[in-house]
């Protein structure tokens, strides 16, 4: 269903999908967020046999009547073929009275938070009235090592959240619930077994051999890569070459030129420009796709 | 509880190290999942490809994919072609290097695994000893289900996980930002922001942490399912000033004193 994409489709149009407060103590921090993550940048279109591009649209199961965005709504599935429909609105009413706030209640040390747990991670800019408590609190975490724990509910789903500064810079990460990370009896690991000291250091000794440093910028995706170098290759050619849809000519999703606008959307936050103070809407991002296709 | 199943077997390989390893999700979600449905009838709507000059549905299996080159142009990319670059099936999950915890950064990691034994249990279990005395995580590379895959190997509670990590161009770059500036804070602030953190510091233990918002999603579902009424309200953004922070802080401090000495 639409969550991941609407996720993708924000970011990639640079706004910041979520503006709130993060609070400590009574001390209270206006931010917006922005995706440190993005999806690939490499998306493929489909096209027709005669390499006339195609577009998906919704349809009613029943009549397969095409339907705009405005004649779709979202409901949850109570009884099999009987569905509760559930507004925006609604939804939005029942989050946490303060759910515009991460109020952080706990400071935890940085290397207490297991990856296990990790969702995905965004970027904080201040947002409205000065940069004062952003920069306390970025330089108080950074110097006590510690990172800020709160809750918050972001697209109709509550997560876990872990605020951590570095060089300044606030970014937020999102944590699975305890119960949505099996533990190993869940799964069936076996009980541990005994081991002998010499084939742990045999191990040891193939790992120290092995140690060094990684840089993580080195790890591109290599069939995105090729995928892009086979395509630019048949392109040059004039081989299989097709008009886009247009959609894609207006900068939709996954254009290389978007991903770049985060960054500039995200510089200039951080920077005081006040940009994607309104809060963000829950209803999925085809909304614009689907009025374009009218 | 029922053993979960294993998603895919393969050999972790370093040096003149093998271990034979079954691999099983760490993640199991409990997302509430809506559908979406036609405004008017309530069935649930369906997505469909049509041509965007005639207009007419095609199916999915007569459907090509084309790789877009230009703002105007794209070039269409054969089945065949396209198989010809996924990556070659192997089972060898190859560790090409250690590393110190610490350099992961947190913003790679994306979904976790379990790797449990596969036959020989005392090696998989060596191997986990090992890792935990020399405080290292391993960095991976391997191809399943026609993907590659980096991940990070490491030790959790005991037991072997490889938690996938994202490529680069997934990561934004956080050496192009530059932090926010304003009039320099002052000494006793930050000291007061210390004593803050500090009084709100302690461990993190994930089990104290419950979905409460799903749970209330499905009261609201169940409400409205009977027939019942919900209450809809807005929510308005606050600014702050910089002296609002001061006493803020001073405040903070100020209630939590009390609060001991009461």
């Amino acid at each position: 269903m639409p969550e991941e994409e609407e996720v993708a489709t924000d970011s990639a149009a640079g706004r910041s999908f979520w503006t709130g407060a993060i609070t400590f103590g009574l001390v209270n921090v206006p931010v917006s967020l922005f995706p440190a993550n993005r999806g690939r940048t490499v998306s493929l279109k489909m096209v027709a046999d005669d390499g006339h591009p195609l577009q998906r649209r919704y349809v009613c199961s029943k009549d397969e009547e095409p339907l705009d965005w405005d004649d779709i709504v979202r409901g949850y599935e109570v009884s099999k073929g009987k569905f509760v429909v559930v507004t925006d609105d609604e939804l939005e009413a029942i989050e946490p009275r303060k759910s515009r706030d991460i109020d952080l209640q706990l400071f935890v040390d940085l290397e207490d938070i297991d990856p296990i747990y990790f969702v995905r991670a965004y970027y904080l800019a201040p947002s409205g009235g000065t940069t004062k408590a952003y920069r306390l609190l970025a330089e108080v975490m950074e110097q006590t090592g510690r990172a800020g724990i709160g809750r918050f509910v972001m697209r109709a789903k509550e997560y876990v959240v872990a605020i951590i500064a570095e060089s300044g810079i606030l970014r937020a990460q999102t944590l699975r619930f305890d119960d949505e990370v099996r533990k190993p009896d869940d799964v069936g690991l076996p009980k541990k077994s005994k081991v002998t000291a010499a084939a742990v250091s045999k191990f040891t000794r193939d790992i120290t051999a092995h140690s060094g440093k990684v840089n993580f910028r080195d790890f591109f995706d290599e069939y995105s890569i090729e995928l892009e170098k086979l395509a630019k290759k048949k392109a040059q050619r004039g081989v299989d070459v097709v008009k886009a849809p247009a959609e894609a000519a207006a900068g939709e999703s996954d254009e290389p030129g978007e991903v770049i606008d985060i960054l500039e959307v995200l510089k200039r936050s951080l920077g005081g420009a006040a940009v994607g103070k309104k809060p963000a809407k829950r209803a999925p991002a085809r909304k614009k796709a689907a009025a374009k296709k009218k | 509880m029922a053993a979960a199943r294993a998603m895919w077997k393969g050999t972790l390989k370093f040096g003149k190290s093998k271990v034979n390893v079954k691999l099983y999700s760490a993640v199991k979600e409990h997302t509430i999942h809506f559908r979406l449905l036609h405004k008017t009838d309530k069935q649930p709507v369906k997505q469909q490809m049509i041509d965007s000059d005639t207009g007419d549905p095609v199916e999915y299996k007569d459907a090509q994919k084309a790789f877009p080159v230009q703002r105007n142009r794209m070039v269409v990319l054969e089945k065949e072609e396209l198989e010809k670059l996924e990556p070659k099936d192997s089972r060898d999950i190859e560790v090409t290097r250690f590393v110190d915890p610490t350099d992961i950064d947190h913003r790679w990691y994306e979904r976790a695994y379990y790797l449990g034994p596969d036959g020989d249990t005392s090696a998989y279990f060596a191997l986990a000893e090992a890792l935990e005395k020399k405080n290292k995580e391993g960095v991976a590379r391997w191809v399943m289900r026609k993907k590659d895959y980096v991940g990070a190997l490491r030790v959790h509670e005991g037991y072997l996980a490889l938690i996938v990590l994202r490529y680069a161009e997934e990561v934004i770059d956080a050496s192009a930002l530059t932090a926010p500036e304003g009039r320099p804070l002052q000494k006793k602030e930050i000291a007061m922001g210390e004593q803050l953190v500090s009084a709100l510091a302690g461990k993190f233990d994930p089990a104290e942490y419950r979905d409460e918002y799903r749970d209330r999603v499905m009261d609201l579902i169940n409400t409205k399912a009977r027939g019942g009424k919900v209450k809809v309200t807005k929510f308005r953004p606050k600014k702050t000033s910089d002296d609002a922070v001061t006493n803020a802080l001073a405040a903070s401090l100020a209630g939590m004193r009390k609060k001991k000495s009461a």
